[in-house]
């Protein structure tokens, strides 16, 4: 179905239909109004706005990919794209770093796979990279995109992204936080990039598929 | 991020420029000696006695002129004033800072005006009211409003246009009627940056980050060259340099046909 | 504001002004949403032949860490004015009206904005105005807050505004630039639309109590209709992004 849903703004008043408020929800003497801009949905008894721009929110549990900016004795700060610089802890690693050896494993410009360990009531946010899967990437190419495209990217249960590893013979990794590492020959590289910024532009009309299909068929380069 | 996340290249981006590079490829799929899309809006600030809003890829300068009466210089008492001035306005860029324009605003003026200046591009000397004591101050003001690299032919090209479209505000002053500013040449400004061993024209933000040097250059209409600048800490070779001066005057026929002489242009 | 004498006529026999418009009149506006590739938000206005720009970055980290406010993020705005911007070239960088400007459009934002959200973080938002026409600080004001909006903040409204004034002793809105320059008062106004609360106010120049009250009124009433502006850029920018299709 090919459906326009409200865009909502902050102030907008919305009615629950009997939900309870979520994300994006303030009360305001019994009424409900918008927070953000974004799209009203309800799911599961509650009303949430879904965002439609801004930074990456870390939530729990969220796989990213985050760019070293600072080395520290015992940890580094990471760029995720939030408003905050995440440290990650020497602990949470998975080498065994004596202190003050931290820039041996990972230097100020390198990339990771992490995962949001915790967020406190205070948005400070932990990573780890205590789990397999989760490492310094090397080679490649790293793109980035406004986080509330990535489902988009991943597509219905993960279709978008396997058709373009598949078609492209590529390896994609897409962070929560709309990082993406891309790796392979430089033409499926540059068709991959091509591919995500039609998926960027034009996600949301009927037959998108499709048309990502058609791209990625033809030996066209991407920017 | 923060000013200070922002100036981190990711080592992954650079290892993958560089390996384009070597291939004959660049990150936006332009070729070595290609510009980005250009676009101008000439007149953009009516309220400004010359304007000009340029687009390159997505780079955003607005470059005003103001014309003012002032006293000459003593040492060049018949002729007017030319005064450039460039603000790297921290709406354009993460990376700017509020605040007295810093080395790189005070690089990117001078680079452009000693285009303007070296290439005699205004008659300053028909800028005269009275010798010695009256004469017309040219204020070309480069406002960068979104940075995405090579701000100095974004500049340079806005102040020519900007420059060739001026009226003399000679009303408003009591100086008799408005007149056409006096602009007799047309350089244009081109620049290079080299990563690793490879050259390339009008870098882009990526490019730029992580480039070892650059050069820009400002050629006239006769293919001379009227101003050069190497900037950053690496290097060219002596053959390098000429290369790139070669492609200067040959990019430099493109900017000013299709940009600066080209009156199609809105 | 003048109170000036002069012997320019700014409104006909026929109550028309200058530009020749009536009383209650805006000038003719444009706003966009997103015009900027690296801030986190943008919007620009044209109103009357004021021509702004605005961006915001943030929510981001504060340096130095000494300014951070452990319980909430600081809203910084900065108002600044193209040196081309006014008949007389303006020397770059602030001026003691600037820095007046930028604290009381930062107040009125800080007003709407949730910032307990972001604890230690700026939110940045700068203001460029690259051709002035009176009514610059409203302009702003306005386009800062479809910037907020496009960058995501969260916020319990937009702001809005307009100015009001006098002029040959009537009451007329949305000053511009000549009648700003000999008129005889300026109010100009911010509100958040929902509860028409006043979010900026100021004066100068000689009003009556009921002038005051009638000026207030109109400013009101119109900033309500260039909220439907504001609203409009933005779902403008958004609305392919609302489409629905097989993906989700």
């Amino acid at each position: 179905m090919d459906k326009i849903r409200e865009i909502v703004l902050p102030g907008d008043e919305i009615d629950l239909m009997g939900n309870k408020p979520g994300n994006g929800i303030y009360i305001d003497n019994g009424k409900a109004y918008v927070e953000y801009l974004g799209i009203k949905t309800i799911k599961s008894g509650y009303v949430n706005i879904i965002p439609l721009s801004g930074r990456y929110q870390p939530q729990k549990g969220d796989k990213v990919i985050g760019k070293v900016v600072d080395i520290m004795p015992s940890n580094w700060a990471v760029d995720i794209n939030a408003p905050y610089l995440a440290p990650l802890h020497v602990n949470d690693t998975p080498w065994k770093v004596d202190f003050g050896d931290t820039g041996k494993y990972l230097n100020v410009g390198d990339t990771i796979i992490a995962k949001i360990m915790s967020v406190n009531e205070v948005k400070q946010v932990w990573l780890t990279m205590k789990e397999p899967g989760l490492r310094k990437l090397e080679g490649g190419h790293i793109i980035t995109v406004s986080p509330t495209k990535v489902p988009r990217i991943i597509g219905k249960d993960g279709s978008m992204i396997k058709m373009l590893k598949e078609m492209t013979d590529s390896r994609i990794y897409v962070g929560q936080n709309g990082v993406i590492w891309i790796d392979g020959s430089i033409d499926a590289i540059l068709k991959v990039v091509g591919a995500i910024r039609i998926i960027e532009k034009e996600a949301h009309i009927i037959g998108l598929t499709d048309r990502v299909k058609d791209y990625l068929s033809k030996n066209k380069k991407g920017d | 991020m923060s000013k200070f996340t922002d100036n981190v290249i990711s080592e992954i981006k650079r290892d993958y420029i560089q390996k384009l590079l070597s291939q004959g490829s660049r990150i936006d799929g332009r070729g070595q000696y290609e510009f980005r899309k250009i676009e101008i809006i000439k007149n953009f600030i009516p309220r400004a006695d010359g304007s000009a809003l340029v687009r390159l890829g997505n780079t955003q300068v607005l470059v005003g002129v103001k014309i003012e009466t002032g006293e000459p210089f003593p040492d060049t008492p018949n002729t007017g004033v030319l005064s450039t001035n460039a603000e790297l306005v921290p709406l354009a860029s993460p990376t700017f800072e509020a605040g007295p324009p810093g080395e790189e605003a005070i690089e990117l003026a001078r680079v452009v005006d000693r285009g303007i200046r070296e290439s005699k591009a205004i008659d300053l000397e028909k800028l005269v009211i009275k010798e010695g004591e009256l004469v017309w101050i040219v204020f070309v003001d480069i406002h960068v409003l979104d940075y995405d690299g090579n701000l100095f032919d974004a500049s340079a090209l806005g102040s020519i246009v900007a420059l060739k479209n001026s009226i003399v505000p000679a009303q408003r002053f009591g100086q008799g009627e408005n007149f056409p500013l006096p602009v007799r040449h047309y350089p244009a400004t081109t620049t290079f940056v080299k990563i690793g061993d490879r050259i390339v024209l009008d870098p882009n933000l990526d490019e730029e980050n992580i480039a070892h040097s650059r050069i820009t250059i400002t050629t006239n209409e006769e293919g001379k060259i009227n101003a050069i600048q190497k900037g950053l800490e690496g290097t060219f070779t002596r053959e390098e340099v000429l290369e790139t001066i070669k492609m200067s005057i040959e990019s430099g026929k493109y900017l000013r046909n299709t940009f600066i002489l080209g009156d199609d242009q809105k | 504001m003048g109170g000036m004498a002069t012997d320019i006529k700014l409104i006909d026999e026929n109550g028309k002004r200058i530009d020749g418009r009536s009383f209650d009149e805006l000038r003719p506006i444009k706003i966009e949403a997103g015009i900027l590739e690296r801030a986190d938000g943008s919007a620009y206005i044209e109103w009357g032949n004021n021509k702004i720009i605005a961006a915001v970055y943030g929510p981001r980290e504060v340096y130095p860490k000494h300014m951070q406010d452990p319980s909430k993020a600081i809203l910084r705005a900065r108002y600044n004015m193209a040196a081309f911007s006014v008949d007389e070239r303006k020397k770059p960088g602030p001026d003691r009206r600037s820095i007046e400007l930028s604290l009381v459009i930062s107040n009125a934002l800080s007003s709407v904005v949730l910032l307990e959200q972001f604890p230690r973080t700026a939110i940045d938002v700068f203001i460029e105005v690259l051709q002035a026409d009176a009514g610059t600080r409203i302009a702003g004001l306005t386009a800062a807050s479809v910037a907020l909006a496009d960058a995501g903040i969260p916020m319990k409204d937009l702001i809005v505004g307009c100015a009001a004034g006098k002029v040959d002793d009537i009451v007329v809105l949305d000053l511009n630039k000549e009648e700003d320059n000999y008129g005889q008062a300026d109010l100009p106004v911010a509100i958040i639309p929902r509860t028409k609360e006043l979010v900026l106010f100021q004066m100068d120049g000689d009003m009556t109590f009921e002038e005051i009250e009638r000026g207030l009124k109109m400013a009101i009433d119109a900033s309500m209709k260039v909220y439907e502006l504001q609203k409009e850029a933005l779902k403008r920018k958004y609305i392919n992004l609302a489409q629905e299709d097989e993906q989700q």
